[in-house]
């Protein structure tokens, strides 16, 4: 049986240029390390916290991709570092590790994402209609279910947002909420049971419009959400519908 | 030393299932509640739980009741639980269920729209209800998202280093930031505890880093009663290749689907071994198992849906016996479903797509085409703070715990799906009792010394340096140790020498040295969780040793029976007026007619 299907074969060290420093600045440093198959980045940063550097700054926890903490930059790709083997990089090169870039610096490979956790408490909370029946429960089909699923998914890792123009490169983090909260906000919208709106705050507060949809959240999206597709067109759209639709802004008129 | 105060009436420490389940459950009441986080809100380890929830629910088999439910966790657990807890834990669940579907939550549905259910080992019908194998991840986002707008403040990757006393109650806690290093006191009137495991004292383990046992070494230190700390569960489904996701779960949902375990022979080994106590309600040929899995209700379960500890010793059995896989292991296959089931490929990435792809991209396999190859890992501590079974409180005044940091419900073994449901359950109660508790008493006064004394410990390895003991190496050293010496199959020879490595590597710890400052210093964080792992590592090594016969997660070699005289006992830890670590057999309280008949009937 094929266990692990290695594209190169291994060497038996590998060079790791990882960022050290914080919110004031800093560098990137090298470190070599043993390489053993079936490595992943983080199992390679571990070592070199063991070993080397034991100081080092790395946000982990659950190193299976379901968690979504480890999130960083490998090789300039917005990436978990617990899914990234190593036998899928170039190890004849050193292999660069650095934070998030949308969001401060903490230190080393930790970023300041609070800001997410923020954002999310202004999106209008889930209020679901009166139950289906008298024992308080609901009924829902699974294929009215299984679009809100995927979006469900997600693990905050908010690789989305890092690699997002409008907040990596134009910082608009006051009137842009980003694709993880949009997302979120399909989920919200899209759940069968929901009956809050929050397509105005989508157009007047979120920032929907300054998307435009270069699909670069989706392709970084560990949990693979087709969250341009799926969600922020579908979005858009209902923006589109209630704003901006030529017949209903004459009966507003009316 | 500076430290920044925020005080509450009742401070939950944890934010998992349970930890938020409390902290929502007494902000209803009013009350100002702060909730103390590891790491960010929604990392907690309940994002990990893969298979389901249990809850008698009765929407695929109408014969299921909370009756059921409550003698299946007591056989499962060997009837050591505490009956209490099990009875509500049975009664309650489905509320906790519902009440979460009504928080958002997706659940996956039968034909008639109503929450789906899927079968787990342990369980009589089919009861746990899931989303795919992400159910853990559906109750976090739920529980967070709801909490977030409960009032609740959160207070993200802090770690609580001793809870505080005002006499003999408690008084809050004080703790640390990770991001910013600076210290910080939360006086509270009331403290939950749901810090979760202990995953980290073993080398093999599906925990992540934080699962130190922190709870259990802050309540000990604080007077509490620990109990059952001798069971610690292996699940037997961890993936064994590569090494560097050893230990990572394999969901017990994979074997509720239909998928069964091979050695290297092809052979399903698991009918060679089926205990007595279940041999009524087991198939005894793979036509009824399969028959099972796909929804029949005349037919009974397949061994590989046999209890937890049971598996795991049988595949422990195949591979000593030299009939394990390449990698120290046995197979676990669900490919072979395309014997039965046209698209068995979709089918499979439909029931467990993150199975799927942990497999795909961890060890290059596609488990819809080949076996997966798992062996144990340490998973889950049945033993915790001791409780009383309604209000969750422990033997400290004020001080509350939920969860599997909490003891009691789970006995010598948990099924699958009754985590979390215990953490909804029970973390609610907690939350409930301990605003009754902050109501009903008046404020705390702090005592400075304590806060002098903790701060003072907290900074000692920077004085040290880097020319102290290194802490990641003192880490691994125990683990190693525990995972030799006090896993799946234990002796009094080998624990005794896991004791005296226990406190060798007790007195290098307090010579735990790091460089650097204080601001988000993970050597400094590993060297401050040695403490506690080392006290959690001597309590189980103890509550093992004292056990002289083999039940539910405990097998020891030297008594490799079960004794019906230890079924009349728990074990509780606790610390003597020295420092030093009692452990002691205390009688279980006998169980109330009307349960006892259940149990019977259920028979």
């Amino acid at each position: 049986m094929a266990h692990t299907q290695s594209k190169t074969p291994l060497p038996e060290q590998g060079m790791f240029r990882i960022w050290r420093g914080d919110s004031v600045g800093g560098k990137f440093e090298d470190y070599k390390t043993k390489i053993d198959p079936g490595m992943v980045v983080l199992d390679a940063v571990h070592r070199i916290q063991a070993e080397q550097a034991g100081d080092m700054a790395v946000r982990w926890n659950c190193k299976a991709g379901k968690c979504g903490s480890c999130s960083a930059e490998i090789n300039g790709m917005p990436r978990l570092m617990c899914m990234t083997r190593l036998d899928e990089l170039n190890l004849d090169m050193p292999v660069i590790v650095e934070p998030m870039k949308a969001f401060p610096s903490i230190r080393d490979l930790v970023t300041d994402v609070s800001w997410n956790f923020e954002v999310k408490k202004k999106i209008k909370k889930f209020a679901p209609r009166h139950p289906d029946e008298n024992d308080g429960t609901w009924r829902m089909q699974q294929v009215d279910v299984d679009r809100v699923q995927e979006f469900r998914k997600c693990i905050e890792c908010f690789l989305c947002q890092d690699v997002c123009h409008v907040l990596r490169d134009h910082r608009k983090h006051d009137e842009f909420i980003g694709p993880r909260f949009f997302v979120y906000t399909a989920a919200l919208e899209m759940h069968p049971l929901d009956t809050a709106d929050r397509v105005s705050d989508l157009k007047n507060k979120n920032g929907i419009g300054y998307c435009n949809i270069t699909t670069c959240c989706r392709q970084v999206c560990p949990e693979s959400i087709t969250i341009t597709e799926n969600a922020i067109i579908p979005l858009k759209e209902r923006v589109v519908d209630d704003f901006f639709d030529p017949i209903k802004k004459l009966f507003h008129i009316l | 030393m500076e430290y920044q105060v925020h005080p509450y009436d009742v401070l939950v420490i944890g934010a998992g299932g349970a930890g938020l389940r409390a902290a929502i459950e007494a902000a209803s009441t009013g009350l100002k509640v702060g909730v103390v986080c590891k790491s960010l809100l929604g990392k907690a380890h309940t994002v990990m739980a893969e298979g389901g929830v249990a809850a008698a629910l009765a929407n695929v088999d109408d014969r299921d009741n909370w009756r059921v439910h409550f003698s299946d966790t007591m056989r499962g657990g060997q009837y050591l639980n505490n009956w209490r807890m099990a009875e509500l834990h049975a009664k309650e669940a489905p509320d906790r269920v519902r009440e979460l579907e009504a928080w958002g939550a997706l659940f996956d549905r039968t034909k008639d729209g109503r929450i789906l259910q899927r079968n787990f080992g342990g369980h009589r019908y089919p009861r746990l209800a899931h989303v795919g194998d992400r159910t853990g991840l559906e109750m976090i986002r739920t529980l967070q998202d709801h909490g977030i707008h409960s009032g609740m403040e959160v207070h993200m990757e802090c770690t609580v280093l001793s809870l505080l006393m005002d006499g003999g109650r408690i008084a809050g806690a004080f703790g640390y930031d990770r991001e910013k290093g600076n210290f910080i006191h939360w006086p509270a009137k009331a403290v939950v505890i749901a810090t979760g495991g202990i995953g980290r004292a073993f080398q093999i383990t599906s925990n992540s880093w934080e699962y130190t046992g922190d709870g259990h070494a802050l309540a000990y230190r604080a007077g509490a009663e620990l109990v059952d700390m001798e069971f610690v569960q292996f699940h037997p489904t961890g993936m064994v290749w590569p090494m560097s996701v050893r230990g990572i779960l394999v969901t017990e949902g994979v074997r509720g689907e239909g998928g069964v375990l091979r050695n290297s022979e092809g052979k399903r080994f698991m009918f060679d071994d089926i205990p007595d106590l279940y041999k009524a309600q087991t198939a005894d040929n793979e036509g009824e198992g399969w028959k099972y899995c796909q929804g029949d209700k005349n037919s009974r379960r397949p061994p590989e849906l046999l209890t937890r500890d049971h598996v795991a010793r049988c595949i422990n059995r195949e591979v000593k016996a030299g009939r394990g896989s390449p990698h120290g292991g046995v197979f676990l296959d669900i490919a072979w479903i395309k014997e039965h089931i046209p698209n068995s490929e979709e089918h499979i990435k439909r029931k467990l797509p993150s199975m799927y792809h942990q497999f795909k991209q961890l060890a290059g396999i596609d488990i819809t085409k080949e076996p997966m190859e798992v062996g144990p890992t340490t998973h889950y501590m049945m033993g915790g703070v001791k409780v009383d079974g309604d209000s969750q409180m422990s033997t400290v005044p004020g001080l509350f715990a939920a969860g599997e940091a909490g003891g009691g419900l789970h006995g010598a073994n948990r099924l699958g799906g009754n985590s979390l449901s215990d953490l909804i359950v029970f973390g609610k109660r907690a939350g409930e009792y301990a605003a009754k508790f902050a109501k009903g008493n008046g404020p705390v006064s702090t005592d400075e010394k304590q806060i002098a004394d903790a701060t003072a410990w907290a900074l000692e390895p920077f004085d040290r340096g880097s020319t102290g003991e290194n802490p990641y190496q003192i880490q691994y050293k125990l683990q190693e140790s525990m995972q030799a010496l006090v896993g799946i199959v234990r002796t009094k020879g080998e624990m005794q020498e896991a004791l005296s490595v226990v406190g060798e590597l007790s007195r290098r710890a307090e010579k735990a040295g790091v460089a650097g400052h204080r601001q988000y210093n993970n050597g400094w964080h590993t060297a401050m969780d040695l403490r506690n792992m080392l006290m959690v590592s001597e309590a189980i090594t103890r509550a093992a040793l004292l056990r002289e016969e083999s039940r539910g997660a405990q097998f020891r070699d030297d008594f490799p029976d079960k004794d019906p005289e230890w079924g009349k006992y728990n074990n509780v830890v606790r610390q003597g007026t020295e420092g030093e670590m009692i452990v002691e057999k205390r009688p279980i309280t006998p169980l109330p007619a009307e349960l006892k008949a259940v149990i019977e009937e259920m028979k």
